[in-house]
């Protein structure tokens, strides 16, 4: 990763040398998308040596989602991640002969409701398609598609990413050209020993939904926002888990680099990308690539290459034998796949269990993300970047409201202690939400307790570490415990004040000459003194009488 | 394909899609042309007549349907009406080749071809204007949708039984895909080929 990030920053370094002796006063920072459009989209590509505009990036990306649905797309074999080999393969995902796919009804809906998601216009009607190659893990020698007409298409996804100077959000689109269904393939591994492939079938035939975005982002950190906000969609809906180191997501970069206005440059295709981490990291360093390769006069080839995570490059994939040639055919043995509108559209006589009823599904969409960060933006009044952080994470959003339900805390003051404390010390030890061994109604009590002036601020925070510490404690357990409540006796603060001002002569002194700051240093010693177990305003208060 | 499906229903020859199958015992010179000419055969219905009666003789279990003909009623295009029939380059031979992973490049294979590229040929003559193109000929039935419970699986031993090499519970293919020779050495290893 090192190593490719110093070849990247070194390339970077060159061309902006470069165009800094050319261009003395053009800023050169190519992995900004260049908002400075067509000044000279006349200008051919023989003169990337002057480089009149910069070179920006152009991303698109294939991804593939696996359906979430207990049995295959074609077959009512189950589905299940890490069973043993070939335990969950049905005569029909093995491919042989006579036997026939029966769609899973599942699958279509959940596609269906992904299309809607993602504004797309639902076909009524879709078919299915053979597309042709030879791998051992794909029995039929065909994997069973959707790509003359697939089950939805036309959509936009709408994602945000944090980005300017105060890092404010941003929001931006993608299109989706189309989703389609289609067959998982099964597994191989690879034995270099023995020089052979021990193919496992479990996944072969489990429907995914293959979404096309176009090449409408331009870096790998919109693609990433892109991917993220995605997978948190799909896992809203339910439709696919989403997890990308187990292959339930799967993404697939497209990336080329070009002048604004003029065509598009030749793309190469990015595998194997397996976190969307990595999948920002690949892309940028793809993109440096090529412009890499382009500024010293050389062309891009139309290849597919993999990321390697352990070095932070893109390396060529084997090469394809010049164009692949599918041989797309009509599948023989599906009719096309019908969808209505609503009951109404319904052929009479139709068995209602049979169909597949957009309105049904359109009334069943659930909260999508973006909807839940205007909601929580609108009703509570936090930050649009805390309304990212709580749904980003899985069940923070539940945790967030059930302490708010609990306590007297305003949301606003609230929002910090789940967005810094609970999230930090959860990021820490790398757990989630449901593992937090601190409760939404512990953490309220907690805040209840420093709400009603029973402790400090200060001393709140060291009581919710406590709590994490030692989980089942309640705050109000820890504080007697450790005598952490507030100093209440007035008479005892005033001594403890006394005693401060009275072995402080200078600071005092030069209170009275009018430097208001020490009281602050004053202050501090209190709350040393008495281990933040005071109220500031009252040692305040008390302490200019004294010195007064 | 789909142009083809509508004649297919439009002339009444439906059936013999379904018995197509088995003509490629028609060549027989190897196991891998037979492969093939399946394939090709499919496509274009059949050569000859007499062999689809034969056949049916064969594989029909059923006494002869009377809605059925007992032989084609069409008659075959002149040839004065189709386009000049498909040259078959070597370079094409070598691409369907390497598409199929199939050999046929003997004089009988692509005999074969031509005269399916030629019956299909007629397909030209087919005036499709204002037709919308089927994909199957049960496109006016609904598409059967099944609950998502699981119905099977869970039968491992079966399946590996069938597969010549296993390990554990895994099937063994070779290594990655193994790149065909490249055409200059296939042609060497093909020297004694008849093309």
């Amino acid at each position: 990763m090192a190593a490719s990030s110093i070849a990247a920053s070194e390339l970077l370094h060159k061309m902006n040398k470069q165009i800094s002796i050319l261009y003395p006063k053009a800023s050169c920072v190519i992995r900004r998308i260049g908002t400075t459009s067509s000044r000279c989209h006349s200008q051919p590509q023989h003169r990337a040596k002057s480089a009149p505009q910069q070179l920006v990036g152009v991303v698109g990306l294939e991804i593939h989602a696996q359906i979430n649905s207990n049995t295959k797309l074609f077959s009512g074999s189950p589905v299940r991640f890490s069973s043993p080999p070939n335990s969950l393969v049905s005569f029909f995902d093995g491919s042989l002969p006579g036997t026939l796919p029966v769609l899973n009804r599942r699958c279509v809906e959940a596609a269906v409701m992904t299309g809607l998601a993602l504004n797309c216009t639902i076909n009524r009607k879709s078919v299915f398609d053979r597309k042709h190659y030879f791998y051992a893990d794909l029995p039929a020698g065909y994997q069973i598609t959707q790509q003359r007409r697939p089950i939805a298409i036309d959509g936009i996804l709408t994602y945000s990413l944090l980005g300017g100077k105060r890092s404010e959000v941003i929001r931006k689109t993608v299109n989706i050209k189309q989703i389609q269904l289609e067959q998982d393939s099964g597994k191989s591994l690879h034995d270099d020993v023995r020089s052979q492939t021990l193919i496992d079938l479990n996944r072969a035939g489990v429907g995914l939904m293959e979404l096309v975005m176009e090449p409408d982002m331009s870096c790998g950190e919109e693609a990433a926002a892109a991917v993220r906000e995605l997978q948190l969609i799909l896992q809203a809906l339910g439709t696919c888990q989403g997890n990308m180191s187990e292959g339930q997501l799967r993404v697939d970069a497209n990336v080329s680099v070009h002048r604004p206005g003029e065509p598009l440059g030749i793309r190469t295709e990015v595998k194997n990308i397996n976190s969307i981490r990595f999948l920002a990291r690949a892309i940028d360093y793809e993109i440096q690539r090529q412009i890499g390769v382009l500024q010293r006069g050389g062309t891009v080839q139309n290849e597919t290459r993999a990321y390697d995570s352990k070095s932070g490059e893109t390396i060529p994939m084997r090469d394809k034998e010049g164009l692949q040639d599918y041989r797309f055919m009509p599948e023989p043995n599906l009719p096309p796949l019908i969808v209505y509108e609503d009951n109404a559209s319904l052929p009479t006589g139709f068995d209602a269990c049979q169909a597949v009823v957009v309105q049904k599904i359109r009334e069943g969409l659930p909260e999508l993300p973006s909807v839940k960060r205007d909601r929580l933006v609108q009703t509570y009044g936090i930050l649009p970047e805390h309304s990212f952080t709580l749904v980003n994470e899985d069940g923070l959003v539940d945790y967030f409201e059930a302490v708010l339900k609990a306590t007297k805390k305003e949301p606003r003051k609230v929002i910090g202690w789940v967005t810094n404390e609970l999230l930090g010390h959860l990021k820490q030890q790398d757990m989630s939400v449901s593992q937090s061994p601190v409760s939404a109604p512990a953490l309220a009590e907690l805040l209840d307790l420093q709400e009603t002036g029973h402790i400090s601020s200060s001393v709140a925070k060291q009581v919710f570490q406590e709590m994490w510490r030692s989980s089942g404690k309640t705050a109000q357990q820890i504080i007697q415990e450790q005598d952490l409540g507030l100093v209440s006796d007035t008479a005892q603060l005033h001594s403890i004040c006394q005693k401060v001002v009275d072995s402080h002569p200078d600071e005092v002194r030069a209170f009275r000459n009018g430097n208001k700051k020490v009281l602050n240093k004053l202050m501090g010693l209190v709350q040393r003194e008495t281990k933040g177990r005071t109220d500031p305003v009252l040692v305040r208060t008390i302490l200019q009488e004294k010195t007064l | 394909m789909s142009v083809f499906s509508f004649t297919a229903t439009r002339t009444c020859c439906g059936v013999s899609l379904k018995i197509i199958r088995p003509s490629f015992n028609l060549l027989t010179n190897n196991v891998h042309s037979a492969i093939n000419v399946v394939s090709i055969n499919r496509r274009s219905g059949t050569c000859t007549r007499s062999n689809i009666t034969n056949i049916r003789r064969v594989f029909s279990s059923q006494p002869h349907n009377p809605k059925v003909p007992e032989v084609a009623t069409w008659e075959p295009v002149p040839d004065d009406r189709l386009p000049p029939p498909a040259q078959i380059p070597a370079d094409l031979v070598d691409k369907l080749e390497r598409l199929a992973l199939v050999d046929f490049r003997t004089k009988q294979g692509l005999a074969c071809l031509e005269k399916a590229i030629r019956f299909a040929d007629q397909l030209h003559v087919v005036d499709t204007s204002g037709t919308e193109p089927m994909d199957s000929v049960l496109e006016d039935r609904a598409l059967y949708l099944r609950g998502d419970a699981v119905m099977e699986g869970d039968c491992a031993e079966e399946l590996l039984q069938l597969s010549k090499n296993t390990v554990e519970e895994y099937f063994v293919a070779p290594p990655g895909n193994i790149p065909l020779p490249k055409r200059e050495e296939r042609t060497a290893i093909l020297k004694h080929s008849e093309l």
